[in-house]
Order: C-alpha cells, then sequence, then structure tokens
C-alpha cells in the first residue's frame, strides 16, 4: 500500500521525531517497501480468529499494592539531563 | 585459559589451578589487544571486574562458592547494571548510567560472576547484522569483512574470539540464534517469560527473552540455571517451576522424534548450509532419533506478521526516550515540542526511527484493525501450527539462517533483504518456543548453524539434544583464529 509524503510527515509529528526535509522522500520510499512486504497479510482469512497478545495466552498479574522501594528521587535525578530543587526541568509550557 | 569451557573454570577455579584475578585478568588482556579490531565490547570497566574477581577469591578461599563464583562473563549491553553505561547500541543512551541492576544481572552478581563488560549490539536491539550499532560494527572473529549478525553481535564474536567464556544476549526474532549460528556458537532463546525482562531495555515486549550464548550446551545450561525463574517484578514473567538445566544432559535421544519441517528446506535456503544441516539431522538419527516431515504452512507470514508486532510495540515502548528524565536531550530546545522532536532525531538511528514510524502507523486511528489486529490474528495461526506440529513430534529441527555470515554493508542499504535473514527464526519468537543454534559445520571457515526448537518450557530436551549432538561432533570446538591468537 502506497503511503504519501504528507502521511509519512504526519505519523512522524504523533511519533515526535522530526525528519529534514532533504530525508522524507527516501524515507517514505523505504516504508512504502515495508508497508507493501506486510500487506501479505491482508490476503489471509481470519474470520474468528482471536488476536494474540502474549504467546502463552497469560494475562497480566496484578500484585499487592505494597511500598516495596525506598525513595530514590536522588538516584534518579542524578542521571537526569536538567534538575532543580528535585524537579525535572523542560522549557516553558504554559505563557 | 580463554579456550576453556565455564564448566571447566568452574572446577578450574575450585581446585585453586587459578584465581579468579588471573582468569579475568586473562579476559581483560585478550580484550585489550583484540577488541579494537572486533569491536565487540561497548565498554569494558577493568577496575571493577578486577575487584569483583578479587571478590570472588577471597570467597572462594573462605569455601564459599556460589553457581558461577569467579567466572567472568560478558553481557549484552541491553541489560542495565547499577553504576555502570548501559547504552543498548544506541545515541539515545549513550549517557545513560541505571542507577539498579536489571534482575538477570541480579542473579549473576549472586551467583558469583565477574562482569567483563557490556557487549556491542544493534541499536535496541533492531537489526540482524550489528551494523546498526551507535559504537560502529562488531567484525566477525572468523572473516573480518563479515558481518557477526545481530542484534546480539557483540555477545556472540566475544565468545567466538575467546573475550568471554560466555555471555548474554537478547532475542526478539532470532538475535541469539543467528548470530550464534554466524560466529560458530551455541545460543539459547528459552522460552517467552523463563528469565526475567526486568531492567532489560525494551524492544517488544511481548517477543522479548534473554539468554545464553556460550560455546556448548552444557555450558549454556549452566548459564540457564542462574537466569532461569519467577521474578515478581515483570509481570509477564513465568511461574511454571525450574528445572536443573544440567541434569537432563546425558539422556538417551533413542526413540525422540525430531519435525523438519519442509517450509524450512525450500526456496531461499542456501543449499551448502542445506547439506550442513543434513548431515547433522542424521548425525541425530545415528543417536537414535527419529526423523518426521512436518509442515509449518504459516510459515511465511511469520516476516509480515513479525514486522508489524515488533515495530508496533516498539513505537510504544520508545515513546519513553523524551529527553527528560534520563538519556540524550537536545541543545537548547525552544520549546517542549521541539525538545521532543529533536532530541528523538537526534538520538534515534535510521532503522529504529524506521520502525517507530512503521509501528505507529500500524497502531495509528483508521489502520489499527487491518494491520495490528490482523497480524496478531495471523499470529495465532502460526502458533497454532507449532502446536499441531508438536503433537506429531517431540522438537523441530532445521537450518538457523538461509546461509552463513554475509559480508558488512552487503544488506545495509536494504532493510526487507536484512529482515529476510530472520526467516527460520522469527516465527520461535511469535510462537513464545525455546529456540536454539548449536554449531553444525563451516562452509568455507564459515559457521553453519543448526536450529532446534522445543516445546514450550522443554529447555532441558533441547540442552539435551545438542549436548548429545556436541558428544559425537566438534564443531562447537573448532574456533577463529583470533582464539589462538594474542595472550594464552
Amino acid at each position: 500500500m502506497a503511503i504519501e509524503q504528507d502521511e509519512i510527515e504526519k505519523i512522524a509529528e504523533l511519533a515526535r521525531i522530526s525528519i529534514a526535509d532533504d530525508q522524507i522522500g527516501e524515507l517514505t520510499q523505504r516504508i512504502t517497501a515495508i508497508l507493501d512486504m506486510v500487506d501479505q497479510l491482508q490476503a489471509v482469512d481470519t474470520a474468528n480468529v482471536t488476536p494474540m497478545a502474549n504467546p502463552l495466552d497469560a494475562t497480566q498479574r496484578l500484585r499487592a499494592d505494597e511500598v516495596t522501594e525506598g525513595n530514590l528521587r536522588e538516584a534518579f535525578q542524578a542521571i537526569a539531563p536538567a534538575v532543580e530543587d528535585g524537579l525535572y526541568l523542560v522549557p516553558k509550557v504554559i505563557d | 585459559m580463554h579456550t576453556k569451557s565455564v564448566a571447566d573454570l568452574i572446577q578450574g577455579l575450585q581446585n585453586k589451578d587459578y584465581s579468579s584475578t588471573e582468569l579475568t585478568r586473562c579476559f581483560l588482556d585478550r580484550i585489550a589487544v583484540h577488541n579494537s579490531q572486533l569491536n565487540a565490547y561497548i565498554t569494558v570497566d577493568e577496575n571493577a571486574a578486577l575487584a569483583a574477581a578479587g571478590l570472588a577469591d577471597d570467597r572462594i578461599a573462605r569455601g564459599e562458592n556460589a553457581a558461577l563464583t569467579g567466572v567472568p562473563i560478558a553481557h549484552k549491553d541491553i541489560f542495565c547494571t547499577a553504576g555502570m553505561r548501559t547504552s543498548c547500541g544506541s545515541r539515545m543512551l549513550d549517557n545513560f548510567i541505571p542507577p539498579y541492576d536489571a534482575t538477570m544481572i541480579k542473579q549473576f552478581n549472586a551467583a558469583g560472576a565477574v562482569i567483563l563488560g557490556k557487549t556491542n549490539m544493534d541499536e535496541f536491539a533492531m537489526g540482524s547484522s550489528n551494523e546498526n550499532s551507535y559504537y560502529g560494527p562488531t567484525l566477525n572473529p572468523w572473516d573480518s569483512s563479515l558481518v557477526p549478525g545481530g542484534s546480539s553481535g557483540g555477545s556472540a564474536a566475544a565468545v567466538a574470539a575467546g573475550l568471554a567464556p560466555a555471555s548474554t544476549g537478547t532475542d526478539t526474532g532470532g538475535s541469539i540464534r543467528q548470530p550464534a549460528a554466524f560466529c560458530g556458537i551455541t545460543g539459547l532463546k528459552p522460552t517467552y517469560g523463563r528469565v526475567s525482562r526486568l531492567g532489560m531495555v525494551a524492544f517488544a515486549s511481548s517477543l522479548d527473552q534473554a539468554g545464553p550464548m556460550a560455546h556448548s550446551a552444557r555450558d549454556c545450561a549452566l548459564l540457564l540455571n542462574t537466569m532461569a525463574g519467577h521474578d515478581p517484578l515483570d509481570s509477564t514473567s513465568s511461574t511454571e517451576p525450574v528445572e536443573d538445566y544440567s541434569a537432563q544432559l546425558g539422556n538417551s535421544l533413542q526413540g525422540l522424534r525430531i519435525g523438519l519441517p519442509r517450509e524450512y528446506f525450500g526456496e531461499g535456503l542456501a543449499s551448502a548450509t542445506a547439506e550442513r544441516v543434513n548431515t547433522a539431522l542424521g548425525e541425530l538419527e545415528k543417536l537414535g532419533a527419529t526423523l518426521v516431515d512436518i509442515s509449518l504452512p504459516h510459515s511465511e507470514l511469520t516476516i509480515p506478521a513479525y514486522y508489524i508486532i515488533a515495530p508496533a510495540e516498539a513505537s510504544t515502548n520508545l515513546s519513553r526516550y523524551d529527553g527528560v528524565r534520563y538519556g540524550h536531550r537536545c541543545q537548547d530546545p525552544v520549546d517542549l515540542h521541539d525538545l521532543y522532536t529533536r532530541t528523538r532525531e537526534e538520538g534515534f538511528g535510521d532503522e529504529v526511527k524506521r520502525r517507530i514510524l512503521v509501528g505507529t502507523y500500524a497502531l495509528s486511528a483508521g489502520y489499527y484493525d487491518a494491520y495490528y489486529k490482523k497480524a496478531q490474528q495471523v499470529r495465532r495461526l502460526i502458533k497454532q501450527d507449532f502446536m499441531a506440529a508438536f503433537e506429531q513430534v517431540d522438537l523441530i529441527a532445521g537450518p538457523t539462517t538461509p546461509g552463513t555470515a554475509f559480508a558488512l554493508g552487503s544488506k545495509s542499504d536494504d532493510p526487507l533483504a536484512m529482515y529476510l535473514e530472520d526467516i527460520y527464526t522469527l516465527a520461535v519468537n511469535l510462537a513464545g518456543l525455546p529456540g536454539m543454534s548449536v554449531p553444525a559445520g563451516l562452509i568455507d571457515n564459515k559457521p553453519v548453524g543448526l536450529q532446534l526448537i522445543g516445546k514450550h518450557f522443554d529447555e532441558s530436551r533441547l540442552l539435551n539434544v545438542a549436548h548429545q549432538y556436541q558428544q559425537v561432533t566438534d564443531w562447537h570446538q573448532q574456533h577463529p583464529a583470533v582464539m589462538t591468537e594474542g595472550a594464552a
């Protein structure tokens, strides 16, 4: 299935990845090739086949809602790009 | 020392033939000599390795040996190691020093193993050649013009070249078995959920599984004994009881029924590879096994199903890399949107971006049913093929890969050609089964792998069959020239 360049731009925006203008054309071609390949699936009769999300058909286990870890904020913030007063810094979001 | 098996090293350390410090020093010296060319390791911390070896020697002196006390091991750079960089082969995590250990790393530490270093890999485990690493490709120790396979290419090359006696890898679509085949070593992808995924950087969560890589099935069993087990912190971790994987190695293969899927021996399989695999199957017959023709009719759909499911899960998992809490962040973002989009443009390589985009597309409004749901339905059909086959046979055998290791650069411009490399390995992940690659010959000095596929949680039988094969063949003891060069 062919995919248009503007659709790639839309997906890239959804995925929050900026793509340089000179790369969009090639990327569109490559993704079109991948989508053409996966289109083989459309020919398969899957009526009444239950989708399989887990290979063992296992369901998510729940555990007791108990605190098992101490507060590791300092360890986690030590590896962050920008922090101040225990907060993660990002560019201003609200004027 | 560097050519010895893990089993022999455990014995040698116990007998005090050598210390863990001497052993670790031997491997560090070999890494210093050979890694600049092979590029099998991304990070080696000599001081940490020698400190751990010293502690192991103290324990051995006190007679407090655990299962792997003092044995040096390499870990794929996808497992979080507290205080030691875990890059996942990506610029995104080039500066990431985890504040905690993966459960599997904790298990190896508790067993007394020494961490030699972290091995090279395709970025976020996406690739079949190791050429997608931010740190440059690992070279194949048998021939430096060839790829080692991927994504656990560094782990395979390190063992093949004698830069580690054993290593860990992960396998989402063949990433342990294909590099094991290309580098002439033994690798096992356990059943989905057998080894904890906590602290293993996520690629495709319903497919990812960690496993051992070593020279022999016997050594893989020793490593799996340490790795396998339930982890309450991983909600997909299995509660099936863990066996002693070394205990069944000696069983006879008399009466064993081995299925040969005709789809794995058809067009696309190189004739020389087919010949070596058939010779190996003949050895299994001599050991008492019966070969049975079987069919896995949905085999050709494994590539399209995988290349929807894996990218869809990857696009979700990799959304966490936002430049806020850890990892790469772009310079001087003008606003939050710019921070996200530029951080991710700079931090991810081409193949990772492609898969995120394909996955985002497959999951986006209007396409979900046509792609993701359809792929999940086909996934069930693929699993049902195996379940039907296992009513007739005890395990399945065939080639690991369509051919031997290919030349660096020969497929890196063509993602679809690269995807075809995993034609015989993907189905195992989709069905959640255990699979192994076992050295089964050389073609022009390039290794060939025999793949063994077992029923869910039947790792013991796979290891048993591989071990029995390795008792009557010596392909697993054939080494590239680099193994015998340098420090002894």
